[in-house]
């Protein structure tokens, strides 16, 4: 028994040796996992996938337009609307003050207010009643859940069908084409769950609003 | 709604055919003889002996150390970022009491952001700090885990394997490269890896917008694989260059239960009980399935406050329905709760929407698994976690029928259970403690966004997410604040260490003792009726334990929301 108690004690304390490779550690895998690690990684994708890598950006006519998996802030008739966003930005007036800056992709952020929060149900029922003044509809008509509710982000990029075959009339109208030119439009636009399988059937807000840009302007050549 | 139940099946079916390989996989690493040449030379550099075998105390300690000085090198680059690197965007440095919290939270695992990506943090740091303490952090659970398995697998032994080995073939074998590859297939479709940190853009309507961005994808990718969670952005895997299509959602989810998933299949192999391993990953998925049932139904039935005023929830051939504040709808509500139910079990803590929106009994889900901890659970805590639950199990078990309880062939004895209660107790005692404590605390009214219920339900969501070391948030509080800040770094320090260590502690008694033969008394634990006894015990204990909190925040509002009450 004593000699069981002397062996511990003569044992070396369990730190020995150890500071060392601690702080060796410490720095050598900061230089693997934090440097070294991410720009091998962006070394191969810009290479690989260049345009993913760099963001998605799409450029029409020399100019770069937006990203094409990033939504952007769209309120002209003429325009498809996207859903609503609740990202704020620095006033451009008063830098000391935050104002309302939908879809600020610098500057991301939901509404994380809760089912029972008195301000989401107000804004929603605010924002029920401009939907349906906006796109001529009744004042019982029911209103996709997706054109009256904040996305996650503030930057979702995308629409329901249903948003979208509602907000067709208003943008026929107000580009002077036929509604069923619009809604074919939004047929040949539509995505499909990816692989037949994965999400919802979408639309992207910026590419149909490109589509139509781009349907003016071949009319307008002719 | 068919659509939704096929894609939750897809899931599963593919997260079992990948647990075989990940595990034979993952077993090699922790059992191979030999080392490879990069690792020698590793070894070289650190000046350590790898074939020295460390006793669990030895092992704890240089894990503990060396996350010590990890996390000190982290502080350091967010006090002087400004100082660091040439950031176009300026960003400051983070105060000392943001940057405590940050390092902290990336050291621990946790991953609970009191700032906001984009607008707080340079690329150097999103690499240097944050892209490293996630891939350290999760390298060290993954050793802390093979110690574990090593020391059950083992009878009349002093040591429990070499921390340093463990932790050097973890990074280089397990996931440094599995986080290129999938960072790869991440950049394919669509999130960017760049030095560039905007490009600035106009619109169709003649507005300028300026889209962040960065080396997204290789963080990214170690924030799933190492079940990390911190967003690159502030809204992390809502924001579409972090998760841009339903592919990397799916890929994102798979990679959370990845490796948690498969230790099951290690352990099985390692102490060659394959039935237990299976025993286990069928109680983690009964567990999640539960969860997922809960949060759809929920999810999908929308919110009726807002059916009253005109918006249409239901599902038709043209619109997803169900709630959709605060998601996106490539996810819509369906692969939203799959995702809510896996990142809270695996307590990654990422979102691909935001928590605080959820319904009620939506926002319940997340709060309640992480209260449990151990469905699925983080990167290699999480089967030390349910292994924790087997034995007090088996314990109880052994009381009800009056014999001395066995595991694994090994007797559980005083000195075993009380380093299980300690590891059972920590957890619970930082959760109501803080959130007691902040509820007390007069500054917090003025970090809540909602009111009612829900603003107790996001200061208890804080204090759960940092002690399980998850780290997602209900995001509207303002958390960044000395108090909030500090005491969260608490309860992520007490969440990690306090149960890590003990059950290392229990990994080496365990190691130390005999193998005892099976006799007909002995309750086998790799059967159906132990699973469904372990999942008892974990839900009747975390049940006993914070019920009354969940009456108080998510109950009571559900209840007031059918009641047509806002707050």
């Amino acid at each position: 028994m004593r000699q069981q108690m002397q062996s511990v004690r003569q044992e070396a304390p369990v730190t020995a040796g150890l500071v060392r490779p601690v702080l060796i550690s410490a720095g050598f895998f900061m230089v693997v996992t934090g440097l070294v690690y991410p720009l091998v990684t962006t070394g191969v994708s810009q290479m690989l996938f260049h345009r993913q890598a760099q963001g998605s950006i799409i450029t029409e006519h020399g100019a770069d337009v937006g990203s094409a998996i990033i939504g952007q802030w769209f309120t002209e008739p003429k325009y498809f609307h996207p859903r609503p966003s609740v990202t704020t930005g620095t006033d451009p007036n008063d830098s000391s003050k935050t104002v309302d800056q939908p879809y600020n992709a610098a500057n991301t952020s939901g509404s994380n207010l809760g089912s029972t929060s008195k301000k989401l149900v107000d804004a929603v029922t605010g924002r029920v009643e401009a939907y349906r003044k906006e796109n001529g509809l009744g004042p019982t008509d029911p209103v996709p859940v997706d054109a009256v509710t904040a996305s996650g982000s503030g930057l979702d990029p995308d629409l329901s069908v249903a948003n979208a075959r509602i907000q067709a009339k208003r943008v026929a109208v107000a580009r002077g084409i036929p509604e069923q030119q619009v809604l074919t439009l939004l047929d040949t636009h539509t995505h499909g769950p990816q692989f037949g399988m994965l999400g919802y059937p979408r639309l992207n807000v910026l590419e149909v609003n490109l589509a139509l840009d781009n349907l003016a302007l071949h009319t307008s050549g002719k | 709604m068919i659509n939704d139940l096929m894609q939750f099946t897809l899931f599963v079916l593919i997260l079992i055919a990948l647990v075989v390989p990940m595990g034979m996989w993952l077993a090699r690493t922790f059992s191979s003889p030999s080392h490879a040449r990069l690792e020698r030379l590793t070894y070289k550099v650190l000046g350590i002996d790898p074939e020295e075998r460390m006793s669990w105390k030895r092992y704890g300690m240089a894990l503990l150390l060396s996350n010590a000085a990890m996390m000190g090198l982290g502080y350091l680059f967010l006090r002087i970022q400004n100082l660091l690197s040439f950031d176009p965007l300026g960003r400051s440095a983070q105060t000392p009491d943001l940057a405590f919290n940050t390092a902290a939270s990336f050291v621990t695992n946790t991953n609970w952001q009191s700032y906001s990506g984009e607008t707080s943090l340079s690329n150097f740091s999103q690499m240097a700090a944050i892209t490293f303490l996630m891939m350290v952090s999760s390298a060290t659970g993954l050793a802390a885990v093979g110690g574990f398995i090593r020391g059950l697998s083992r009878k009349n032994a002093s040591d429990i394997g070499n921390y340093w080995v463990d932790f050097t073939r973890c990074t280089y074998r397990v996931l440094v490269p599995l986080s290129f590859l999938v960072a790869l297939i991440y950049v394919w479709q669509g999130i960017p890896q760049t030095l560039d940190s905007a490009a600035t853009v106009t619109t169709l309507e003649g507005a300028k917008q300026q889209l962040v961005m960065g080396p997204v994808a290789s963080l990214e990718s170690i924030k799933h694989l190492g079940t990390n969670g911190g967003g690159f952005f502030g809204v992390n895997a809502a924001h579409p260059y972090e998760n841009p299509t339903p592919l990397t959602n799916l890929i994102h989810m798979l990679s959370m239960l990845l490796i948690p998933g498969s230790l099951t299949y290690v352990f099985g192999t390692v102490l060659m009980r394959r039935r237990q391993g299976w025993a286990f990953f069928a109680a983690y998925l009964v567990m999640l399935i539960g969860f997922l049932v809960i949060v759809y139904g929920f999810e999908s039935a929308g919110n009726p406050l807002l059916t009253a005023v005109g918006a249409d929830q239901r599902y038709t051939a043209t619109q997803f329905g169900g709630n959709l504040e605060g998601k996106e709808l490539r996810f819509g509500a369906g692969q939203t709760s799959l995702f809510v139910a896996v990142t809270t079990a695996g307590t990654t803590g990422s979102v691909n929407a935001m928590h605080d929106s959820l319904t009620p009994i939506g926002g319940l889900v997340p709060i309640a698994e992480m209260m449990l901890n151990n469905v699925f659970g983080g990167i290699g805590v999480g089967l030390i976690n349910l292994i924790t639950f087997a034995i007090l199990t088996v314990f109880l078990v052994g009381m009800m029928i009056g014999r001395t309880p066995e595991f694994l062939g090994k007797k559980i004895e005083a000195r075993e259970m009380k380093l299980v209660m300690i590891a059972v107790l920590a957890h619970p005692f930082s959760i109501l403690g803080f959130t007691a404590l902040a509820a007390i605390f007069p500054g917090t009214l003025q970090s809540l966004n909602n009111l009612g219920p829900h603003g107790f339900s996001e200061v208890l969501y804080t204090y759960v997410s940092g002690t399980a070391n998850n780290g997602s948030a209900f995001a509207g509080l303002n958390a960044n604040t000395p108090f909030f800040n500090t005491t969260i770094g608490f309860a992520m320090l007490i969440g990690r260490y306090l149960t890590l260590m003990p059950m290392l502690a229990v990994a080496g008694a365990l190691a130390a003792k005999k193998t005892i033969p099976e006799g007909p008394g002995t309750l086998s634990t790799s059967s159906a009726l132990f699973t469904g006894l372990l999942v008892f015990v974990v839900i009747a204990v975390g049940g006993l334990t914070f019920l009354p909190s969940l009456a108080l925040g998510p109950i009571a509002e559900q209840l007031l929301m059918g009641a047509h009450q806002t707050f």
